[in-house]
């Protein structure tokens, strides 16, 4: 059992999501940074795919009635045991009734931390997944929740600190064009693919917005509302893109201008307000 | 048929017109092309996301090659009839939009056929196709912030009903007691593509 004293700006439990339910207007939501969920939890030796929490920011406190190990990993922060200094992406053992703080990170947005045995919440169709957009699943962390988890199964692996790339400064991501790219004009390509655009603080998991130069459309009548994939770059009337992430809707009104390369999605959900972001635009796919 | 890549996940498939998605979407459920994640069908698209083990190319050939006429009629669709009481706020506008009585714009919604082209908006929430084509309005110029569970509303030649509480631009015809939206049921929502839905009106 572990006890929430702090909660932060916003903790939730995600695990890998719901997909294959959107005919019922549910889509995929789970970890906005999928590999660093798995890594947490692989190196607590669970699942891949178990319950663990994604802290928004930092902030967290959370206290453990029985020992444990714990593993944190996604965006840098401070992570102290009763004061103590702990790492990133390693298996942290925790000791009855201490407690771990989670610091503000010194880049990106969401750090994972992951239980030996996974979080045991009731899964809702499927997943305990956290979806802010559709109302499902386990509401936020709040001060004074109570956390169980499961029954540890896998072995904790054998490493001291997993080894893993820094988060880019300046994250340059890789789109491919489509499926509205012909909607717009030949500029608002050269402008996506030659401008730096700045993450506004408008950006949640449903997605994150970006401000830059304006991309015009070469067709503006209004688009019926077709299905949406994660990573779609939508672009609104107003010509400011946004990037959909885990908790986008299943379908959208505005044209997708073109999508961000799955391997790239996680600098996505790790980048931060006021960061500038930058696209290369790959081949077209089909 | 025309199909547009959405990411090295996704193949958007855009059809000529809301009958042949609701066929192409039928026979994909019929017959789920291997690798498929979800269908996501919508007004003029189907949205077919895939994992690793198939590509475009194969969906788009395996799309190319689905037979949508002889399934349409093998095709065995679940039918649901909601009661609703018609005493929306937006009954009188949407009179004045289509030119015929509030009384006759209820009787004509109850005496078309219809059928659950797609979802999406939020869970459960499903846009009901076939009805009076006399009934197609716009979407009101400033949607409301809150419009109540289980409204019936009309735009776009769509019947809508809201699972649940939130914001909305339809025009609020009526309401309805079905439960739309339930997760203990299998599945949660009442009214999924393809399904056909009767409307008659709720006894006092």
């Amino acid at each position: 059992m572990i006890e929430v004293l702090r909660s932060g700006l916003l903790t939730t439990v995600q695990d890998l999501g719901r997909p294959g339910l959107a005919h019922l207007g549910v889509g995929r939501s789970g970890a906005a940074d999928r590999p660093s969920l798995r890594l947490a939890n692989r190196l607590v030796g669970n699942a891949e795919d178990d319950a663990a929490l994604e802290i928004t920011f930092g902030g967290l406190a959370v206290r453990f009635e029985r020992a444990t190990t714990v593993a944190l990993a996604g965006a840098p922060c401070a992570v102290e045991v009763d004061g103590r200094c702990r790492d990133l992406h390693a298996p942290v053992a925790v000791a009855a009734g201490q407690t771990l703080e989670v610091g503000m990170p010194s880049r990106g947005v969401r750090t994972y931390l992951a239980v030996r045995g996974g979080l045991a919440v009731t899964p809702v169709l499927g997943a305990r997944a956290t979806d802010l957009l559709a109302h499902l699943g386990p509401r936020r962390l709040r001060e004074g929740d109570r956390l169980t988890f499961g029954p540890a199964v896998g072995q904790i692996p054998g490493v001291d600190v997993a080894p893993v790339a820094a988060l880019p400064v300046a994250p340059v991501l890789r789109v491919s064009p489509g499926p509205r790219a012909d909607w717009f004009t030949a500029d608002a390509l050269d402008s996506l693919r030659t401008s730096r655009f700045e993450v506004t603080g408008q950006s949640d998991r449903v997605g994150v917005r970006l401000s830059g130069p304006v991309l015009r459309r070469s067709r503006t009548e209004e688009l019926p509302s077709e299905g949406l994939v994660e990573g779609a770059v939508q672009v609104p009337p107003d010509g400011q893109p946004v990037i959909f992430l885990a908790d986008h809707p299943v379908t959208g009104g505005y044209p997708v201008i073109a999508v961000v390369h799955p391997h790239d999605l996680p600098l996505v959900a790790q980048a931060r307000p006021g960061q500038q972001v930058r696209f290369t635009l790959e081949p077209g796919l089909l | 048929m025309r199909f547009l890549p959405a990411g090295h996940h996704g193949l958007l498939v855009e059809c000529d017109d809301l009958a042949e998605v609701m066929q192409l979407h039928r026979a994909l459920v019929h017959n789920r092309p291997a690798g498929v994640v979800d269908l996501v069908p919508a007004a003029r698209t189907v949205l077919l996301t895939f994992d690793g083990s198939t590509s475009h190319a194969r969906l788009a050939a395996t799309v190319e090659g689905t037979d949508l006429a002889t399934l349409a009629d093998v095709a065995q669709a679940r039918e649901v009839t909601i009661e609703v009481t018609y005493d929306g706020e937006d009954l009188a506008e949407v009179a004045e939009l289509t030119g015929i009585p509030a009384s006759e714009v209820v009787r004509r919604h109850q005496a078309a056929p219809h059928t659950v082209a797609f979802t999406g908006f939020s869970p459960g929430f499903a846009y009901i196709a076939g009805g009076d084509p006399r009934l197609s309005v716009p979407r009101r110029a400033t949607p409301r912030t809150r419009v109540p569970a289980g409204s019936v509303a009309l735009a776009g030649g769509f019947t809508g009903l809201y699972p649940r509480e939130g914001p909305g631009g339809w025009q609020l015809i009526g309401r309805t007691v079905a439960p739309l939206w339930d997760l203990d049921r299998e599945p949660p929502a009442l009214l999924t593509p393809g399904t056909r839905v009767r409307f008659t009106e709720a006894r006092r």
